[in-house]
């Protein structure tokens, strides 16, 4: 494995951890909000989270690549608050990716906090306990399995991630350039030795984190979680 | 400052709304007794905390819990109340033992009493603390979820109709815990339910509810022996008496009861003499004759004062006699009425067939 490859596999990491906290941190009070909510815009947000599902991943890209320049709307305001532009940054890609796997982490987080019988979390309240200590001693341990979901999908999914990053993080090596983009490289270059060696390892390492997710869990990942 | 728990609120329930005042005594059993749907158990929700009512009173022995014509509202975490659901509610995640000590950890150190294990003997608990509450059975839940409150260290316990969802047999092994509770502990219970049987085995007040707004509230044996009631219209209508046991006659396998208003013989009750046995006479069992009859098969018959009659259902009526002091009813019907010219203030005597135990 050339330099170039490891730099990539640590941008990987990189990137797929961030990510992976910052949804996690973001993705759950909007699941919460989606789970329990009954207002009129909640249809209205759950269609936008899930539209990268659906969306060809360039069409993201294509439009965040114009939302982070230094002219678009976030790019402007990020250089106004002191950066020094998105596009073609790690803190760029990181944006790309929290958007591109929202629906992975929110899914299941909503699906897990619906099952919670609102009894309860009304038990609990009657039991002395605040809404934040409910929050954590009762809804995060009965949202357990949907958390593990929510975390590997993300996790794996940025992973895995091509075309937004292809469009919106250029292929800067050691920068941003992840290991699915390398790969592309070397195919490109004819080096199948290399793409080989990247390939195997990254469907190994899918398979061992979902294959310990699946046996963690007990549960089909996508399924809907009603413990 | 009243030293009850005094109430007001008002809710809207999809077709009526929950407009119920009132005051229960900090003392003994009240039951909230009503038809399904009749807005009971959003009272009990209300006193909670958890319904937040727009219009709401609420202050238990002067101590206010909801105000809001002051914008005064103590949220359900803050209020030290015991609440028990249709069932159990407990959390899967947890343990028997943690399960109930959920509220008594969080409970500050100078008002915890340090009753663990006489709550785990009182309900019985004692095998079940290491299993998780799905290894339970209905009525196991159901006593995990009454330590579990009792263990909050209430000043106040809520039990929304808490054997509805339990079968028979299940009801039978929560009862004599409930009844244990009744007199062990001097916490108040406020309890809701729609069976007449269970009422009648633990309550001492009674709030009758119908349609969101309260009918009548006062000592259970003075409403239950009311002709002008709903409740006296039910099947099961019947009088209350709380008695004594003074004596067993084992040739015939009898026990005998006094009450104030006199005595009565029933069949055998393997309680020691000098218990108390509530028991209830069903205002069916009741039949009225205006002479003492001569020989025959019924062992109860006393004399009583016609107090007053209320016609209900097609030819029948609800006659509410006066025993020594004591109120006992009977259903007769309109014709019988008429062959007795039945007339308050007459002497008849009353022919009793059996006698409930609500053991």
């Amino acid at each position: 494995m050339g330099p170039n490859d490891l730099a990539a596999l640590w941008v990987t990491l990189r990137l797929a951890l961030t990510s992976t906290l910052l949804l996690l941190l973001l993705g759950t009070p909007v699941a919460w909000w989606l789970a329990r909510s009954h207002s009129r815009v909640r249809t209205l947000v759950e269609t936008v989270i899930a539209l990268p599902l659906v969306l060809p991943p360039t069409v993201l890209g294509f439009y965040l690549l114009i939302a982070l320049s230094p002219n678009g709307l976030l790019g402007a305001s990020w250089i106004a608050l002191g950066g020094s532009g998105l596009a073609f940054t790690f803190t760029g890609l990181v944006i790309g990716s929290v958007l591109y796997s929202m629906p992975f982490v929110v899914q299941p987080l909503q699906n897990a906090f619906a099952a919670i019988d609102r009894r309860t979390l009304e038990a609990a309240s009657t039991l002395r306990a605040s809404p934040l200590d409910c929050f954590f001693s009762v809804i995060i341990p009965l949202a357990r399995p949907g958390l593990i979901t929510a975390a590997t999908l993300g996790f794996a999914h940025t992973l895995g991630e091509f075309g937004v990053v292809l469009m919106i993080g250029g292929n800067i090596p050691g920068k941003t350039q992840v290991l699915s983009i390398a790969i592309y490289d070397h195919v490109e270059s004819l080096e199948y030795g290399q793409a080989h060696l990247l390939s195997a390892g990254l469907l190994l390492f899918s398979f061992l984190i979902l294959f310990l997710v699946y046996r963690m869990n007990g549960t089909s990942l996508l399924r809907r979680e009603t413990r | 400052m009243s030293n009850g728990i005094t109430f007001r609120f008002k809710l809207p329930l999809g077709t009526f709304t929950l407009d119920a005042a009132g005051e229960i005594p900090t003392q003994g059993v009240t039951a909230l007794f009503g038809r399904s749907g009749c807005g009971k158990t959003s009272l009990l929700r209300c006193i909670a905390g958890l319904e937040q009512a727009a219009d709401a009173f609420l202050s238990i022995s002067g101590e206010c819990w909801h105000d809001s014509a002051n914008g005064f509202y103590l949220p359900p975490h803050k209020r030290a109340i015991g609440y028990v659901f249709q069932e159990g509610m407990l959390f899967p995640h947890l343990r028997v033992r943690e399960n109930l000590n959920f509220g008594y950890r969080r409970t500050p150190s100078s008002q915890r009493t340090g009753d663990f294990d006489r709550v785990v003997h009182l309900l019985g608990l004692d095998s079940l603390l290491d299993r998780s509450p799905a290894q339970l059975s209905g009525g196991e839940k159901q006593r995990v979820a009454i330590g579990r409150a009792l263990l909050n260290h209430p000043r106040l316990l809520l039990m929304d109709e808490p054997m509805a969802a339990l079968d028979r047999g299940h009801k039978k092994e929560i009862l004599p815990y409930l009844e244990r509770l009744h007199g062990e502990s001097n916490i108040p219970i406020i309890y809701v339910t729609h069976d007449l049987n269970e009422l009648s085995r633990i309550a001492d007040h009674l709030v009758l509810i119908e349609q969101g707004t309260i009918l009548a509230a006062g000592p259970l044996t003075e409403l239950l022996a009311r002709v002008d009631l709903p409740i006296a219209r039910d099947e099961e209508a019947g009088a209350l008496f709380d008695t004594r046991i003074i004596h067993h006659d084992e040739t015939y396998h009898l026990t005998r009861l006094a009450f104030s208003g006199g005595e009565l013989t029933v069949g055998w009750i393997d309680r020691p003499a000098g218990e108390m046995v509530r028991i209830r006479i069903h205002a069916k069992d009741v039949s009225l004759a205006l002479d003492p009859p001569g020989l025959s098969s019924i062992l109860n018959v006393l004399p009583v004062t016609v107090v007053e009659m209320a016609a209900h259902g097609r030819g029948r009526m609800i006659v509410k006699l006066d025993l020594g002091g004591t109120p006992l009813l009977a259903r007769i019907t309109q014709k019988s009425q008429a062959n007795l010219d039945l007339k308050p203030g007459m002497r008849v005597y009353a022919q009793i067939k059996s006698v409930a135990l609500t053991l």
